[in-house]
């Protein structure tokens, strides 16, 4: 049985903070179609398109008939825990401080047997469900968990190791007047969060959700405008070393493509609030993140970015936009990478039209705000990196692996 | 299998083992595996009564010798020889360097092979050395934990334990009964009487594996001879002789966790090709990375049935002077592991006690010995197995002046 | 130096504290409230301030910042050319007006009370009547400054923002045709962020300062503060907007000059 996690104590102001640690980073090319996987929650194991055979780890040519071609096939993820140990003495010096440290042996009933992470509530001879998992060092492990939920699952310390659960955590809302921050204010609340800071710009506008906002246990509402540069560096003055969660609910949405545009003007409202908005709150918060990747159980965890799923592909009636979009997440992989080394996951959360004033004429099916939000929150809890929320996103999200020449033509009609 | 019945087997015969080679080991080295290397190659040099220039192969087992090869070792030492191997195979190299000398001496494409296994270790070199050990121990191993070797092993010795019944105390009688025959063994690292009460009171490293079911990882080197019998005896040096030998790798790949070795493949060809039985063996020398390992070998290798080891060590006794001695000179777990010296050990002692000239206590009667190799635990298990049997000794004679 | 030279005259008496000077500019800051518009149409851009180096590797003895905003942001200056009713008049941009502009008399008519008790207060010519009646007649070329105290209040309050839009004070059409037909006045200015009043989309025709003034070549200052410093008459203001070429308005340092 997990011991329920308690409330982190506050900080002892003399201790010098625990700097952050990665475990081993380095995968081999094959390795990373579990990382592929892992990033987007998704199970399955390296497999030969020739034969079908199921091998790990992953290599590059099948044991069985040597063919050459091998993908992440889908797979049963459950398996038995054939043997157990937990590391006592560990060479690596992010394993050190986290002794001992329960890894285990899993027998797929897919075949293969997988050396895996091991949830605290797995014994010996149990049945267990296997997946892959972000590490702290951003790359693919297996985990094996229960193959039925035990109580406080999620507050296993390894577990929390790989997730970025909101349980106990602080987390800041960049902008409050987004669609979406009032429905991610309170999947959070729900899910444990201890603080939720909502970024308010403009405080001079009238804000109609400010009383709702406030019935949220948790929630602060603080001045920040992701336009202004000394807005946010204010910001992150006070609070930067509080915030574990990052979410940048920017949201800056105009119909048009260029020609049907006039002028720069609006598109630089929209790179001014998306992507210079996000290379402001990464200067401000970014550095105090990442130097708190691994402060205690509410260290620094994740950054997430709510994006359009037309920041992979552009939708011409929304062109300018999806060109703004598609600079915030080529700045957020950059910002992933740098942000690795802490420990700190940047995740981005893909969704098709929003089911708000913007996309007033845009017919169904549209993303509810809470839908986006409990996708967020589940990301979170699963410590998944790339999410596609709704049918819109998925649907697009397939499209585009499958034929991305085809994808431009379909959204350009 | 159809297709090897048209490839009989060969025998050794014609080869001799001779000059066993230890360059004492320490905890820690400054030096390099060329260093370490070097020595042992001085040594077989000085001890067989040759020149460098006689030595017309170079086989080389080493794990921190990189970039180099044994090419690069060539021009190093300034050698010229016209045939040389690389085997950085760890607990599989010696007998794999013996078998290939062998049959290099046997064509004639080499007179005298030196066998060298050396590895140097810095402060640091264990903990680099694990992550880079092979991809899938980077892939799929040293994320999880880092616990090196030790919990890949104890993955499968607490499989092994609860499929067989084996117990902490029988790995303990195994350990305590080598460091027993380490203590007149000059060179080994761990020279302090280890009890079973404190084999079973040691600190846990990754259960069931305990601080003295770890090897040391040390710098050191062994080294040996291979060359035809009649140069040994020109050279008036004791030798034995190769009766049979075996390896395989990636055996039993299906077995979900490891619990058994190539070795059960092969082993009726071991003892086939020698016209032996187990019971005639005066020792054996398995490889013990782990005692775990220990008792696989003894029954994979037939001394008792698949998971009879337990009470096969609780029926036997395995210092020097028991029922069945065992790593005679203190096995890699009170001698120290230096690399791949530690698939040299047994390999070394092996000749010393069939010349009868070991550097500590005599096994009585020694005939024939029986070498065992084990290694390379990629992922989740040892790939490599191996063994040979050692006997037919040449021993030294009297020079009269 | 010639005692006799009425510009020297001016430091002099500026210097011997018979005239001072008062500033009715706000500082530029990022978080000074905009005209707020429905989101659909173009907006102004609020006053941004991005450091290019403060000592440091980016320019190791130097400091200096790169600042953007619109026209019409912060205390500004609004040329005829800036309404549609001034778009064909000559001189109608900020860089073709005439220098002499910028230096006018300037009256302060105090609505200050009845703006504090009805936030949607209209100046009527009534109003006007009365300031003449008290301070006689509005001399024609100068400034009309409408005195609200608005640029007292905190942000919100200030542009007061609700569901039908800002309540802020402003003139009514008939006053404002009087200033300009009847009076002849240089502009119209204001403490609010516009010269016309938060709901005058609503007036006929709507926001009458803006047609009118800038239909007859007037101008308009915006987002004035200090005003409660100036006496009803006598003050003179120099306001000279930067010189954009065909720029509509322009933020500036509006400075009035006072008797001792």
């Amino acid at each position: 049985m997990t011991e329920p996690l308690s409330r982190p104590k506050r900080k002892n102001p003399l201790k010098r903070t625990r700097l952050p640690l990665s475990p081993q980073p380095m995968r081999s090319r094959a390795a990373h179609l579990l990382t592929q996987a892992a990033a987007e929650g998704r199970f399955g194991l390296p497999t030969c398109l020739a034969c079908g055979h199921h091998h790990y780890p992953p290599r590059d040519a099948c044991p069985k008939c040597l063919a050459a071609e091998i993908v992440m096939a889908p797979a049963s993820d459950l398996g038995q825990l054939a043997a157990a140990t937990s590391v006592e003495v560990a060479q690596d010096l992010y394993f050190r401080e986290r002794t001992p440290w329960r890894l285990g042996t899993v027998v797929l009933a897919a075949g293969p047997s997988v050396v895996a992470h091991l949830h605290g509530d797995c014994a010996e001879g149990d049945r267990v469900r296997l997946s892959w998992r972000l590490d702290r060092s951003g790359n693919a492990v297996a985990f094996a968990e229960p193959a039925v939920t035990t109580p406080n699952m999620s507050d296993d310390s390894q577990w929390r190791e790989m997730t970025n659960d909101p349980k106990f955590r602080r987390i800041l809302i960049t902008d409050g007047r987004s669609s979406l921050a009032l429905a991610l204010a309170k999947a959070l609340a729900q899910a444990g969060a201890s603080l939720i800071f909502v970024g308010l710009a403009d405080a001079w506008k009238p804000f109609p959700e400010m009383d709702a906002f406030k019935r949220i246990p948790g929630v602060e509402i603080l001045p920040l405008d992701l336009t202004d540069s000394d807005s946010v560096t204010e910001l992150a003055g006070e609070i930067g070393a509080r915030v574990d969660i990052l979410i940048n609910t920017a949201e800056h949405i105009r119909p048009g493509g260029l020609t049907e545009r006039t002028g720069v003007t609006l598109a630089r409202e929209e790179l001014e609030a998306g992507y210079l908005g996000l290379m402001r709150l990464a200067q401000a918060f970014g550095p105090v993140m990442k130097f708190r990747g691994a402060d205690g159980a509410n260290s620094a965890c994740a950054w997430v970015n709510l994006l359009s799923v037309y920041a992979l592909m552009s939708w011409p009636a929304y062109g300018v936009y999806s060109a703004a979009q598609a600079a915030v997440y080529a700045a957020a992989l950059s910002l992933r990478s740098e942000l690795r080394s802490g420990g700190v996951r940047v995740m981005n959360v893909f969704s098709g039209p929003l089911d708000t004033d913007w996309f007033q004429t845009v017919p169904p099916p549209k993303v509810a705000p809470a839908q986006v939000a409990r996708a967020v929150v589940d990301a979170l809890m699963k410590g998944i990196e790339d999410v596609f929320v709704g049918d819109v996103a998925e649907d697009i999200r397939a499209r585009l692996a499958k034929n991305p020449k085809a994808l431009e033509r379909e959204l350009g009609q | 299998m159809a297709l090897r019945a048209g490839n009989p087997r060969r025998d050794y015969s014609g080869v001799a083992v001779a000059v066993p080679v230890t360059v004492p080991y320490v905890r820690y080295s400054i030096e390099t595996a060329h260093w370490w290397i070097g020595r042992a190659l001085a040594a077989l040099v000085s001890q067989a009564g040759i020149t460098l220039a006689d030595i017309d192969g170079l086989s080389v087992a080493s794990f921190s010798l990189a970039p180099d090869t044994t090419i690069g070792l060539t021009q190093h030492f300034g050698i010229t020889p016209r045939y040389i191997e690389f085997l950085p195979m760890g607990g599989a190299s010696g007998v794999m360097a013996l078998r290939r000398a062998a049959r290099a001496v046997q064509s004639g494409d080499a007179s005298i092979v030196a066998c060298v296994a050396g590895d140097t270790n810095h402060v640091d070199s264990f903990r680099r050395s694990l992550s880079t050990f092979s991809r899938f121990a980077q892939d799929a191993v040293y994320p999880y934990g880092s616990g090196g070797p030790n919990a890949s092993f104890a993955l499968i010795a607490s499989n092994y334990m609860r499929t067989y019944g084996a117990t902490r105390a029988d790995f303990g009688k195994l350990a305590v009964a080598q460091r027993q025959n380490a203590l007149s063994y000059p060179h080994a690292l761990m020279k302090k009487p280890l009890t079973l009460d404190e084999y079973m009171s040691a600190r846990a490293i990754s259960p069931p594996i305990h601080l003295y079911d770890c090897v040391m990882p040390c710098a050191g080197a062994e080294a040996f001879l291979v060359m035809s019998e009649d140069i040994a005896q020109s050279l008036n040096l004791p030798f034995v002789r190769m009766l049979a030998s075996i390896e395989r790798h990636n055996a039993f790949a299906d077995d979900a966790i490891q619990h058994r070795g190539g070795w059960v493949m092969d082993r009726d060809d071991l003892y086939g090709q020698a016209g032996l039985t187990p019971d005639k063996l005066s020792f054996i020398q398995t490889y013990d990375d782990y005692p775990v390992i220990s008792m696989m070998q003894l029954e994979d290798l037939g001394l008792c049935a698949k998971g009879e080891g337990a009470d096969f060590v609780r029926a036997n006794s395995f210092t020097v002077d028991g029922t069945v001695p065992h790593n005679t000179s203190g096995g890699q777990l009170s001698v120290g592991q230096a690399g791949c010296a530690g698939g040299f050990l047994g390999l070394v002692e092996s000749i010393r006690q069939l010349i009868g000239e070991p550097l500590g206590r005599q096994v009585r009667d020694a005939r024939v010995g029986l070498v065992s190799g084990f290694g390379m635990i990629t992922y989740d298990r040892g790939l490599a197995s191996s063994a040979v049997l050692l006997g037919e000794a040449s021993k030294r004679k009297a020079v009269s002046a | 130096m010639s005692m006799t030279n009425p510009a020297f005259q001016l430091i002099g008496a500026l210097a011997s504290g018979q005239m001072r000077i008062i500033d009715l500019t706000h500082t530029l800051t990022p978080e000074f409230p905009t005209l707020v518009l429905p989101p659909e149409l173009g907006q102004c851009a609020p006053f941004r301030i991005e450091e290019v180096s403060r000592y440091d590797p980016r320019g190791p003895a130097w400091y200096w910042n790169n600042i953007s905003m619109s026209e019409h942001t912060g205390t500004h200056f609004d040329a005829p050319i800036h309404w549609v009713t001034g778009k064909d008049l000559p001189n109608n941009s900020v860089d073709t007006i005439p220098p002499e502009k910028f230096m006018a008399p300037a009256v302060v008519i105090d609505c200050s009370e009845a703006a504090a008790a009805d936030a949607d207060f209209e100046l009527r010519i009534s109003h006007i009547e009365a300031f003449e009646a008290a301070h006689g007649r509005i001399p024609a070329g100068c400034w009309v400054l409408l005195r609200t105290d608005w640029s007292k209040l905190p942000p919100a309050r200030y542009v007061n923002m609700r569901d039908d839009g800002a309540h802020t004070p402003g003139p009514a059409p008939e006053a404002v045709r009087f200033l300009v037909e009847e009076r002849d006045v240089l502009g119209f200015g204001t403490e609010t962020i516009g010269t016309d009043s938060g709901q005058a989309h609503h007036f006929n025709p709507p926001y009458p300062a803006h047609h009118f003034m800038h239909g007859k070549g007037r101008y308009g200052l915006q987002c004035l503060t200090n005003l409660d410093q100036l006496p009803p008459t006598g003050a003179i203001l120099f306001a000279a907007p930067l010189k954009i070429r065909q720029g509509s308005g322009s933020p500036l340092r509006v400075l009035a000059f006072v008797e001792g």
